[in-house]
């Protein structure tokens, strides 16, 4: 009995917490040894006004990237999970093509599309409806168009499995008793789907927060979120210290949520 | 059974989400196309040369190939930790499952830019001892991605397993099967097709895999997105669009034949 456990779970774990939790420990090393010891990088991480001008621009822009992401999610999932038999074909296409995609090849596309020489700027000029390109990208606008897009069909998922789950028979009662179709869903159904929208906007949220390739590439190193300081304090103006402390920081906090989503998990049931 | 099908407002903004969702992948197309050197939209003459490009520089070709290799030996890494994991849990049911388990998937839930950190951490450690697995190297990539992938192996196969009649399992037992009949004779071959999806699916995430990999990689190793990011983070190069056209005609043949197929095989029934 031992045995088989040593032998089954024994590698998979052995492995991560060589490669994982050690190194784990290793950079939670450099955050308070880095450059000297103690906790000085823990304190300029939360008052030095830079970095708390990222972290509190981070918050902003995940907190809207959430709200856009779900609200969207909501409507298309609608379709996929309710609408007729052709509609939900062409619904999970658009969804799984994207989701597919690669991160890079999505945020091209947009830089395509919004850029000063882009698709959508080259359309207006030509159709005389602007005279100088519209700057769309590389500023916070095209971080949050960039972080949306992506994050959508993880939304999708998590709401899909609640709408799933409403009862028809609840629908037609309020059906029955005379209730208009708005009311219907605005007082029936969007209410029983409560707690998938609050578990899919966590998870978009926790998601947005360690984002980066997104954000560096549409944001064009003018709206440095979080993730996008870490590396730069790791790569180009090394304070390896900092970059660590703000790693820790980070990966507190996630859990933190996630701990915050387990529990409401756990009260609903 | 579904009597109340979305109306012609949700059936709008559907519309407008799904149209938002396929625009920058459709946006790649023309620009592909563009003759000049920097990012534009072709207006009179349309031009292969980015095509050619792709073809002509052996970078492209080194970075699909160096791809190719580290996500197949990272996912045969993960896959099997994962499988052999999956099947601790599923036929012992340890005591602790679910500290384990958060154990196993912590690579997955932890924010992407601490993982790459703490990775960066580990391979630049491991370069002190050896140039093989190391920093900037194909077998440091392959075993940093092996982390990262574990744990959707482990979640892919603990889904095929919690499908699995446990009572084919306890049948082999009785009969005194031992552990290894019960793997590979009675477990594994009936969950082949959830071996084959997450070694697939974990496949394509290394494929794709940019986060960390640009915190472990340099100059050496050079995968395909990080020859795409270096395309895309400062002067556009216009041959990201050739090959962004080239990933998603793969993506969107590999899903619409999936869903093609589906149909098939949902009619026959």
């Amino acid at each position: 009995m031992l045995r088989s456990r040593l032998l089954l779970l024994g590698p998979l774990l052995l492995f991560l917490a060589a490669t994982y939790l050690v190194p784990f420990l290793g950079v939670m090393q450099w955050s308070v040894t880095l450059p000297e010891p103690g906790l000085g990088q823990y304190r300029a991480a939360l008052t030095d006004p830079l970095v708390r001008a990222v972290i509190w621009r981070t918050l902003r822009i995940c907190a809207l990237v959430t709200v856009i992401s779900v609200a969207a999610a909501y409507v298309i999932t609608l379709l996929w999970v309710r609408g007729g038999p052709v509609m939900r074909v062409v619904v999970e296409l658009c969804i799984l093509i994207p989701f597919w995609i690669s991160v890079l090849t999505r945020a091209f596309g947009w830089l395509a599309l919004l850029s000063n020489k882009g698709i959508l700027n080259s359309w207006a000029q030509s159709a005389g409806m602007l005279t100088e390109p519209l700057t769309m990208v590389r500023n916070e606008f095209g971080v949050v168009v960039g972080m949306v897009h992506f994050l959508i069909p993880f939304a999708v998922f998590p709401l899909a499995s609640a709408l799933r789950t409403v009862d028809e028979r609840v629908l037609m009662a309020a059906r029955g008793m005379g209730a208009s179709r708005a009311r219907i869903f605005w007082q029936v159904f969007v209410p029983m789907t409560l707690p998938g929208i609050l578990g899919a906007a966590l998870l978009v949220f926790v998601f947005a927060l360690g984002f980066f390739v997104t954000p560096a590439l549409l944001g064009g190193g003018r709206s440095v979120m979080v993730a996008e300081l870490i590396y730069l304090r790791i790569f180009q103006s090394p304070d390896w210290g900092l970059g660590a402390a703000i790693s820790v920081i980070l990966m507190i906090g996630v859990g933190g949520l996630l701990a915050a989503m387990m529990k409401l998990k756990g009260g609903m049931k | 059974m579904i009597q109340l099908r979305p109306g012609l407002l949700a059936t709008t903004l559907a519309a407008l989400v799904a149209v938002f969702l396929l625009m920058p992948l459709i946006a790649v197309i023309p620009v592909s196309f563009t003759p000049t050197r920097y990012l534009s939209v072709p207006d009179a003459e349309w031009s292969f040369r980015h095509y050619e490009t792709l073809l002509a520089k052996p970078e492209w070709a080194a970075g699909v190939w160096l791809s190719i290799r580290i996500g197949l030996l990272a996912s045969v890494v993960a896959t099997t930790l994962g499988t052999a994991f999956a099947l601790g849990i599923w036929m012992l049911q340890p005591r602790f499952a679910g500290l384990l388990l958060g154990l196993a998937l912590l690579p997955m839930v932890a924010p992407p830019v601490v993982s790459a950190l703490v990775l960066y951490f580990f391979l630049i450690t491991l370069s002190q001892f050896n140039n093989f697995v190391a920093y900037d190297t194909w077998a440091g990539v392959a075993l940093a991605h092996a982390v990262m992938i574990a744990p959707f192996a482990v979640v892919l196969v603990s889904v095929s397993l919690a499908q699995l009649d446990r009572r084919v399992d306890l049948a082999a037992r009785s009969m005194g099967a031992g552990l290894a009949t019960r793997i590979f004779r009675v477990i594994l071959p009936n969950i082949r097709f959830g071996l084959l999806t997450a070694f697939f699916l974990t496949f394509v995430l290394s494929w794709e895999e940019i986060g960390v990999t640009l915190f472990i990689t340099s100059v050496d190793a050079v995968t395909l997105p990080r020859l795409m990011w270096m395309g895309l983070r400062d002067n556009i190069d216009p041959a990201i669009a050739a090959i962004s056209v080239v990933l998603i005609a793969i993506v969107a043949t590999v899903i619409l034949g999936k869903t093609a197929w589906q149909l098939r095989q949902g009619r026959k029934e």
